[in-house]
């Protein structure tokens, strides 16, 4: 579980959080909506202890990362898997090399025990037979799949998630969303998502946040979202002539 | 005041580098690799400069040499000097600072705004000490290689080229190579190798790693690598000479 109190994000002045308070939960996909520049990818960086927040706390199962020394961040990033917006697969490693790779700097296993993982990891994301390939040799989907066996090849406790489904068809995307789905429920992880889509809202929102203008507008569930009156939201949420067509039926 | 804040910077970046590494097996990995892509990728490109830059000094001095009263072997005298203690040192590390430092700004640059780098940050794994530290000692310990072999490339050109142009014969040049020669010179020149390594791998690297943007603004560091790498080499050639070829 994440749990964030009253955190306050600033650059050169500009407030981009303002007393942001929320609770990810473990076992979940904990979805992070919001339109772009409304804090989102801040607050995400701020959870990975790439920003430090000037006020408030996050506490990792009751740990709190602003004030945690190096030493011990360093050792909690080892629990940390993050899926990037374009993958961020290593270009000069093929793709094995790069879900091995976690596994060289941080675990105790011989060669044949972390291929052994490797494989099983690529399986868990339906890649087989792509060891060897590289990073430009495969699609976008398959990159994404590639990003999400090196995040849970350790078996991390958190996983991140930064707009997991974006530039993808909608199949692969419900693919992808599925999969975080899935891989959360199995290994009890806390999953943090940021996204803008609207499939993956209602597919596996089992817990949202969305934030305006680096609030807290709304929190609640995939199935809340059509009874929310929450302006905001229904704004955000209901922008298409689709889902306006979609919610005039529900 | 930005040139000092970038400097101070450069600083902090240059202590990071000597931080203890996660894995000593991977680093080693690592070094073998950069030494082949930095420094053995280099070697062909560096012979052929030398060979054709050796017979190019031979020939100027032959040239300046018709009709004096100057012994002939002074051209294997004069291109064994302007190779040992100039030409090798100082402009093979330049046109190195262009060649190796493009590379080491661009592709950390593309690490960069493809989050490579961020990634390597969330695992847990410091990006300055995984990624640069083995680039540095890889050509630390290769340019004095690179550049052994291009001081005796030149000076084979030399050889070379004043047999071709019968403007001395092969025991003249030899001779003028034997002539007067100090070995603490070919120390210095190796001495500057070092530390044109160390900035050519720093300064890019520093770009590089500091790319803020998209591909324009790789191709910004990659510039900027090359340039600052030149300027620092040039400013430190001199002192250097001050220091220990000075009176």
């Amino acid at each position: 579980m994440i749990e964030i109190k009253n955190i306050f994000k600033s650059f050169s002045g500009q407030e981009i959080l303002k007393d942001l308070s929320f609770t990810y939960e473990k076992g979940k996909t904990n979805l992070v909506i919001g339109q772009s520049g409304s804090g989102k990818t801040v607050l995400l960086k701020c959870l990975l202890g790439l920003y430090k927040p000037e006020q408030g706390a996050i506490l990792f199962d009751g740990e709190d990362i602003i004030t945690m020394s190096n030493r011990n961040l360093k050792k909690l990033r080892k629990e940390v898997g993050m899926v990037f917006q374009g993958g961020a697969l290593f270009d000069s490693m093929n793709i094995e090399q790069n879900v091995l790779f976690p596994l060289q700097m941080f675990s105790n296993l011989s060669s044949e025990e972390m291929l052994e993982r490797v494989n099983f990891c690529l399986k868990r994301v339906n890649l087989e037979n792509v060891n060897h390939l590289y990073p430009s040799e495969i699609s976008g989907g398959m990159k994404k799949r590639v990003a999400i066996a090196r995040a849970i090849v350790l078996n991390p406790k958190y996983l991140f998630c930064d707009e997991p489904n974006s530039g993808l068809d909608p199949h692969t995307a419900i693919l992808i969303d599925n999969l975080l789905q899935e891989l959360t429920h199995e290994y009890g992880m806390t999953t943090v998502i940021n996204t803008h889509d609207m499939n993956s809202l209602v597919q596996i929102g089992e817990r949202i946040l969305f934030i305006n203008d680096g609030k807290m507008a709304w929190t609640g569930v995939n199935s809340e979202v059509f009874k929310s009156d929450n302006k905001d939201l229904q704004d955000f949420v209901f922008s298409s002539k689709l889902y306006k067509t979609i919610k005039s039926t529900y | 005041m930005k040139l000092i804040a970038s400097f101070g910077k450069y600083l902090l970046f240059v202590a990071d580098v000597f931080r203890k590494p996660e894995r000593r097996s991977v680093m080693y990995r690592l070094v073998i690799q950069e030494i082949y892509d930095l420094g053995l990728k280099s070697l062909l490109f560096v012979m052929f400069v030398s060979l054709f830059v050796g017979a190019v000094v031979a020939l100027q001095t032959a040239a300046n040499l018709e009709g004096s009263w100057m012994p002939t072997y002074l051209i294997g005298y004069a291109t064994r000097d302007a190779i040992i203690l100039e030409f090798s040192p100082t402009i093979i590390s330049l046109l190195l600072a262009g060649k190796i430092g493009s590379n080491i700004a661009s592709s950390l640059g593309t690490m960069r705004v493809t989050q490579q780098i961020d990634a390597l940050e969330v695992m847990g794994i410091n990006p300055v000490t995984y990624l640069v530290r083995p680039k540095i000692i890889a050509l630390v310990f290769f340019n004095p290689i690179l550049i052994s072999v291009s001081m005796f490339v030149g000076v084979i050109g030399g050889l070379i080229a004043g047999i071709l142009s019968h403007d001395c014969t092969a025991t003249e040049y030899i001779n003028g190579l034997q002539y007067d020669f100090i070995p603490f010179k070919a120390l210095y020149a190796l001495i500057k190798t070092v530390l044109f390594a160390f900035i050519i791998a720093s300064v890019s690297s520093f770009y590089g790693f500091f790319t803020d943007g998209g591909a324009l603004e790789v191709g910004k560091s990659s510039t900027k690598a090359v340039v600052y790498s030149s300027v620092v080499i040039i400013v430190s050639n001199y002192l250097l000479t001050q220091l220990l070829l000075g009176s």
